[in-house]
């Protein structure tokens, strides 16, 4: 039988070692955190400092500076946990259940950040926090979707099984994907409809497209960086569980094999 | 103090709210790696492998 050498596996099959894994993360994660930090910091600076106040919103398009990165990071979340899922069932890489798992608290926490800036933005502007409009209840859906797979994996006790039913959810949900993107398009939204990710460009000024950009990047990173920590714990607590496992065993043979010799 | 307009309060509360979720965020993920990575050194203290002998 053919095996593969080092040479001839894709970056994902060279991954899937959890000890490869754990040197190549251990040694990229600080460098990708120190370089979200200053990006973080470099776009905070151009929100307060540069940018200018927009004709109609005044100072409050500060809040899209945080808000827009946020939902991105939001559907981003649930994208890695959508292909994680999909590597988990077809191709049953073993770092798989490991992102989707990492990726649920993180993605539900930008999620999260989205509809509180979302609603911070909209009581000055809409002079409402909240309306059940398209746009907005699909994001809704999509923190409770992270909740879900969050609580269904903790109510089952058997690892292997919860991988496999929270795969299937998160791949079935996916769909929420194209729901928040075109809902703006659609349905009739309060909600305005997209201004950056456009077949025909930005319909943005480039002083206040500028630091968006730079915070989406940011922002980004960060949540790479955490994404990379949260799958880093998980293969720790994985082996934590192993060895466990294996100190029963052994506590348990060696008990047998007592009670054999005492007869 | 920077001059935000009549609704800096909802400018200034979008900005702490993030920096307060991803504080959370950032805490939690550091205080559960060290936790793990003290169960482990704990098991491996006491010379138990990952997979039983037997």
């Amino acid at each position: 039988m053919k095996t593969k050498d080092a040479t001839s596996q894709s970056w994902t099959q060279r991954l899937a070692n959890p000890t490869r894994f754990m040197r190549l993360s251990g040694i990229v994660l600080p460098w990708l955190t120190a370089v979200a930090v200053a990006v973080i910091g470099y776009g905070l600076y151009l929100t307060f400092f540069v940018a200018p106040p927009d004709y109609q919103q005044g100072e409050t398009v500060k809040i899209m500076f945080i808000h827009v990165p946020a939902a991105w990071l939001a559907m981003m979340g649930y994208l890695i946990i959508a292909i994680s899922s999909f590597g988990l069932l077809v191709f049953r890489h073993p770092l798989a259940d490991v992102s989707a798992k990492a990726a649920a608290p993180i993605g539900a926490a930008f999620t999260l950040l989205a509809l509180i800036t979302g609603s911070l933005w909209g009581k000055p502007m809409w002079g409402t926090y909240w309306v059940w409009d398209a746009r907005l209840t699909s994001v809704l859906i999509l923190f409770f979707l992270y909740l879900g797979l969050m609580a269904l994996r903790s109510s089952l006790d058997d690892e292997a099984l919860a991988a496999k039913q929270t795969a299937v959810l998160g791949l079935a949900g996916v769909v929420i994907l194209p729901i928040i993107k075109f809902s703006v398009d659609w349905w009739n939204t309060l909600h305005q409809p997209a201004s950056v990710v456009k077949l025909d460009g930005p319909a943005i000024h480039s002083s206040i497209l500028v630091p968006l950009m730079v915070n989406a990047v940011g922002f980004s990173l960060l949540f790479f960086a955490l994404h990379l920590k949260a799958m880093r714990n998980e293969v720790l607590r994985r082996r934590v569980k192993a060895m466990r496992m294996a100190e029963v065993n052994e506590a348990a043979h060696n008990q047998d094999a007592a009670a054999a010799t005492a007869v | 103090m920077m001059d935000l307009g009549p609704h800096a309060a909802f400018i200034w509360a979008s900005y702490a709210a993030v920096a307060l979720v991803l504080t959370v965020l950032i805490v939690w993920l550091l205080w559960d790696g060290r936790r793990q990575r003290r169960m482990l050194e704990d098991l491996q203290s006491r010379g138990v492998r990952r997979r039983s002998r037997h």
